[in-house]
Formats: C-alpha cells, sequence, structure tokens
C-alpha cells in the first residue's frame, strides 16, 4: 500500500495461517478441535468489527445486533420456513447487511462517544426486541436448529455439518474468505480512504472524499461480515439465543480486536485465540477465571497498547497490513 | 494588465458575509478572480482573509452572500464536491496525516483524481510525479510525521497538487520556511501557475509583491483595496492600514 510495499511476503504470511489452521484439523483432540471451530468463527466476527474499528476509527458498542441478525435471520428461516441451508445463510447475511445500512444511516449523524451510545442502544432495542417477541424466536431460550435441517445438499453431496471436521473445514472456508476479503479491502484504494478517515476526517473531505458515504460504505461491510459470522455460527453449532444480542456480545469483539492488535488483518484471529487460550486455561484450575482473564487484559494494555500484532509491526514488521 | 479581451471569471463572490456571534468576520465581499491569475490575498490578523477563503473551499458556510465558480452556484455545496469542481485547499495550520507514509498521503488526492478505474500503476505514476514537483520523491517511504517541518508544508503543497485542481488556495504556505525554501517555494508555484489558478493568503510583503499578478488588501472584513502590486504599493489607504502600522507583520 505505501513505500514499504511487500506484497510477496504478505500472501505468503497470510497463506502459510491458514496451511497452519488446515493441519491443525488432524492433530487437535475432540475438544480443541471443537473449540478451534468455535474461534474461527468468532474470528470473523471480530475481522468484520476490525474494518469499523480498526481501519475506520469508528468505535461502535451494537455489533451483537449484526452478529445476532446473522444468526437469527439464518435459524428463523430454517426453522419456521424450511429454508435450505445457502439459501437460509445466505437470508442471514442479507439480514445483517440491510441492518448495518439502515443504522449506519442513522448512527453515523453522530460520531465518537455519541456514536458509541447511539449504537449500543440499538443493539439494546435488537436485543429486546428478540426477547419480546418470543413466540417466534424463543425468547430467553432461543432455539434449536434441528440435526437434519443441518445438511448442505450441494448436487449429490451431502455435508453433514454436524460432523467434527465438516464443521472445522466449513468455519476454516468461511475465516479464509473474510481473511482474503479484509486483505483486499485495506490493501485497495477505499481502505487507504478509510485509514485517512481516522487519522484525519476534516483533511480527508478537503481531498474531495465524502466521507459520511465511505463511513456508511465500512459500517455496511463490517456489519455484513459480522453477520456471516452469526450466521455460521448458527449453522455449525445449532443454536440461536438472545444471549448472543447482548451487551457481552458487543464488547467482546471489540477486546478480541483490542488485544490482537487493531487495523492488522490478523489480528482479530490472534485476539480471539489468546482470550479463549486463557479463559480456558483459567478456568480449569481456578473459579475464580474472570479475575486472571481481567489480570491478563490489564497487562497487555500496559505493555502492548497497540495490540501483539500492533506492537509487532511498530517495533520491527512494518510490513505487516 | 488586464486582458482586454471579454473573459468568463473563475471565481465570483457577491456580499460574501460570515458573522461569527456579533462579528463580521468577512462582510459583504464582492470579489472576482480571472483564470491564470495569481492572487495574493493581504491584510492584518483577523480582517477575515482565511474565513473569506475558508467560505471559498467550504469548510465554512456563509451567513449571507453568494459564491460562482466557473459560472456555477456552489454557494450551498459541500466541500468534497467543490474539491471534485477542481478548488483545492492548502492548510494554514500543517495538515498532513502524520502516522501515514508520504506516498499515502499524496496517493489519496491522486487516486481521487484518476476517473478511469482501478490501476495501481497510474497511482504510483502520479504520486512520483507529485512528489517529484516538490523534492520529496526520495522520501516517499518516510512517515510524513517525522518530515522536517518545511517538508511537511511542501507536502501539503504536493496534496493540492495531486489534486490537479484549477483553483488552488494556499493559505499563509511559507509560514516556518527558510529563505532556501521560499526561493524554492516561489519556483514551485510559477510552475503551478502554468495550468492554475492560485489564490495566496500571505504575510511575506517581498514575496507578495515579487508573485502576485494582483493583490487583494482585507481589513476588518472588508476589501479594503485591489490591484497590481505597483497600485497597492503606492494605495494611501492601504499604508495606513496595514503597510505602514504592520511593519512587524511583514517581517
Amino acid at each position: 500500500m505505501s513505500g514499504g510495499d511487500k506484497p510477496a511476503k504478505v500472501y505468503a504470511l497470510h497463506l502459510a495461517v491458514l496451511a497452519v489452521l488446515f493441519t491443525l484439523n488432524f492433530v487437535l483432540p475432540a475438544y480443541y478441535h471443537g473449540l478451534m471451530a468455535r474461534i474461527m468463527v468468532l474470528a470473523v466476527f471480530a475481522m468484520g468489527y476490525n474494518v469499523l474499528f480498526g481501519y475506520a476509527g469508528l468505535l461502535s458498542l451494537g455489533h451483537a445486533m449484526f452478529f445476532a441478525a446473522g444468526m437469527y435471520g439464518t435459524g428463523l428461516t430454517i426453522v419456521h420456513f424450511g429454508f435450505s441451508v445457502p439459501l437460509a445463510f445466505v437470508g442471514g447475511i442479507a439480514c445483517g447487511a440491510v441492518l448495518a445500512f439502515v443504522i449506519g444511516l442513522l448512527a453515523l449523524r453522530t460520531s465518537g462517544v455519541a456514536f458509541m451510545i447511539v449504537t449500543m442502544m440499538f443493539a439494546q432495542v435488537f436485543a429486546l426486541s428478540l426477547i419480546y417477541f418470543a413466540g417466534w424466536t424463543g425468547g430467553d431460550q432461543g432455539l434449536v436448529i434441528p440435526q437434519p435441517a443441518r445438511i448442505l445438499n450441494l448436487g449429490a453431496a451431502a455435508f453433514d455439518l454436524t460432523d467434527p471436521t465438516v464443521r472445522y473445514m466449513t468455519a476454516l472456508a468461511l475465516f479464509a474468505a473474510a481473511l482474503f476479503a479484509t486483505l483486499a479491502l485495506v490493501r485497495s484504494r477505499h481502505g487507504r480512504v478509510l485509514v485517512a478517515i481516522r487519522e484525519n476526517e476534516e483533511r480527508t473531505k478537503m481531498l474531495g472524499y465524502d466521507t459520511f458515504a465511505n463511513k456508511l460504505a465500512a459500517v455496511t461491510v463490517s456489519g455484513t461480515i459480522s453477520a456471516a459470522a452469526g450466521a455460521a455460527f448458527a449453522l455449525l453449532f445449532g443454536y440461536v439465543g438472545a444471549n448472543f444480542a447482548g451487551v457481552q456480545y458487543s464488547i467482546l469483539p471489540l477486546l478480541w480486536v483490542l488485544l490482537g492488535g487493531a487495523a492488522t488483518t490478523l489480528g482479530p484471529l490472534l485476539g480471539t485465540l489468546v482470550m479463549y487460550v486463557v479463559t480456558d486455561t483459567a478456568s480449569s484450575f481456578t473459579s475464580a477465571w474472570l479475575l486472571i482473564v481481567g489480570v491478563v487484559l490489564i497487562l497487555l494494555v500496559l505493555f502492548f497498547p497497540k495490540g501483539i500484532l500492533g506492537t509487532l509491526r511498530a517495533r520491527w514488521l512494518g510490513w505487516l497490513p | 494588465m488586464i486582458d482586454p479581451l471579454p473573459m468568463d471569471p473563475l471565481l465570483v463572490t457577491k456580499g460574501l458575509t460570515r458573522r461569527f456571534g456579533g462579528l463580521k468576520a468577512v462582510d459583504g465581499v464582492d470579489f472576482t478572480l480571472m483564470p491564470g491569475e495569481i492572487r495574493a490575498v493581504i491584510g492584518p490578523n483577523g480582517a477575515g482573509k482565511t474565513t473569506f477563503v475558508s467560505m471559498v473551499c467550504g469548510r465554512i458556510l456563509p451567513s449571507a452572500g453568494m459564491i460562482l465558480f466557473d459560472g456555477g452556484d456552489i454557494t450551498d455545496m459541500p466541500p468534497h464536491s467543490r474539491v471534485r469542481l477542481g478548488i483545492a485547499y492548502t492548510f494554514q495550520i500543517t495538515s498532513v496525516f502524520p502516522n501515514l507514509s508520504v506516498y499515502d498521503n499524496v496517493a489519496l488526492p491522486v487516486q481521487r483524481t484518476l476517473t478511469d478505474g482501478r490501476s495501481r500503476g497510474a497511482i504510483h505514476t502520479g504520486v512520483l510525479t507529485a512528489l517529484e514537483k516538490v523534492g520529496l520523491a526520495d522520501r516517499a517511504a518516510m512517515q510524513a510525521g517525522q518530515l522536517a517541518y518545511g517538508h511537511q508544508r511542501l507536502l501539503e503543497v504536493a496534496m493540492g497538487l495531486a489534486l490537479k485542481p484549477r483553483l488552488l488556495i494556499l493559505d499563509e504556505p511559507t509560514q516556518g520556511l527558510s529563505d532556501a525554501e521560499i526561493e524554492d517555494f516561489v519556483r514551485l508555484v510559477r510552475t503551478v501557475a502554468e495550468d492554475a489558478t492560485v489564490l495566496l493568503i500571505e504575510h511575506n510583503m517581498p514575496l507578495v509583491m515579487q508573485l502576485a499578478d494582483r493583490i487583494t488588501v482585507f481589513d476588518a472584513g472588508r476589501v479594503l483595496a485591489e490591484g497590481t502590486p505597483e497600485q497597492i504599493r503606492a494605495d494611501a489607504a492601504v499604508q495606513a492600514a496595514y503597510l505602514g502600522t504592520g511593519a512587524g507583520e511583514a517581517a
């Protein structure tokens, strides 16, 4: 993107990460195999969040609604309308895209702290609506997507998404698609404009850019990727629940991105992974695991304020995208 | 001095006014700028020069009056659309993107002007051309914030140039530059003026006298005088309001 552009190195690194994830399918024990599939799907959510927060510099506290829009868009169409897997998946993504566009139109009239509050309020409305329309959504209980509805029929072949290997590979495919989509985005001209808006919006306007339109595009792309993660989560893990629309799931992607490194393409995966490993390890030997997670987060913020990959990039690896 | 053939003005303002509370920062300014001119706007601090050009480029909306660019009314047009019409503004306070590379700073305006699409090569050529014009090509990979102050000013000008403007507004471009840098700058503005009209706010009087085709003098939000450098030098009102009393400012 800049004078220090090293595309060969960049693509080699991203392909190597995918190769490692592919290999893990064959070596991980059952428990970690399932966990890793979950981490990859949630990393896609974090990547969506990163487009808006890391690159465009807009801090949303309402991204759970986009994740949940994908999740419910997929789950409800399967349960109530008997949609097939691919149709429900596309439907879920479309729900998230439309919601993100509309929320963007409204919320982008504000900026800074007001933007955080407005997005959070919309997400609360969304979460409460899910509980209110319990007859459709299952309310607090959520809905379980029955196993027969989670079979992907492609011509003659049928893939059972409840099978661990199929589930892992599907999660990996989604992750790879999202990874290369964000990589292409941040290396594009539009990505350069988003970074410019983050750095100095006023100046960007005076270079002839409609910053509102660019930010709206960023919200929509970010919401769409988040919705894709939600839709995949519903299909792969068979559960649709209102807790995924709660404020916790708006803050988690922010933490994952901060931890891994905002505005880095691989940071969201790394942040999600590290957070899960720390949580998992801590909860295995103490019930006060949240305390340990908290301490780890404070240490990371103190010593790695740019996140893990952000710090590596600032110190040694200037070519990291 | 002025071309006797009828030529359409590039920029016209009619009764342009901006109030800040009770203060009229710009007060009923009628202003005409012909294509190809280098026009200097001078005046004491607080005379309304920056407010005036900010209304022309759209950063500030006028309280009253009208702005015409190339015959079209742009009074209510958002700033990014004015840039697309060909009005480029370089900031009084250096306003490059400090955390981006010099290359990316210039790539932003270059890619804005490219209408043919996606070619990375075209952006690359455009960036290097703009950087060579201001002599920063060898610093393309540096972070803009790490450039020396004078170089940041030049980068700012390069960003303006890269927009291929029809009207380039320079707000105190030589502030903080050394004498040698100012000489380079004068050469640069003359090159720019071959294809664009230049509107320059400047305090450095020798530079203004040397560079400008015409000078407009602002005082207390109004146009006090307008004319060639010789006419302005001889104008008694200007001497009283500005040159005579503001000698320290001309340094």
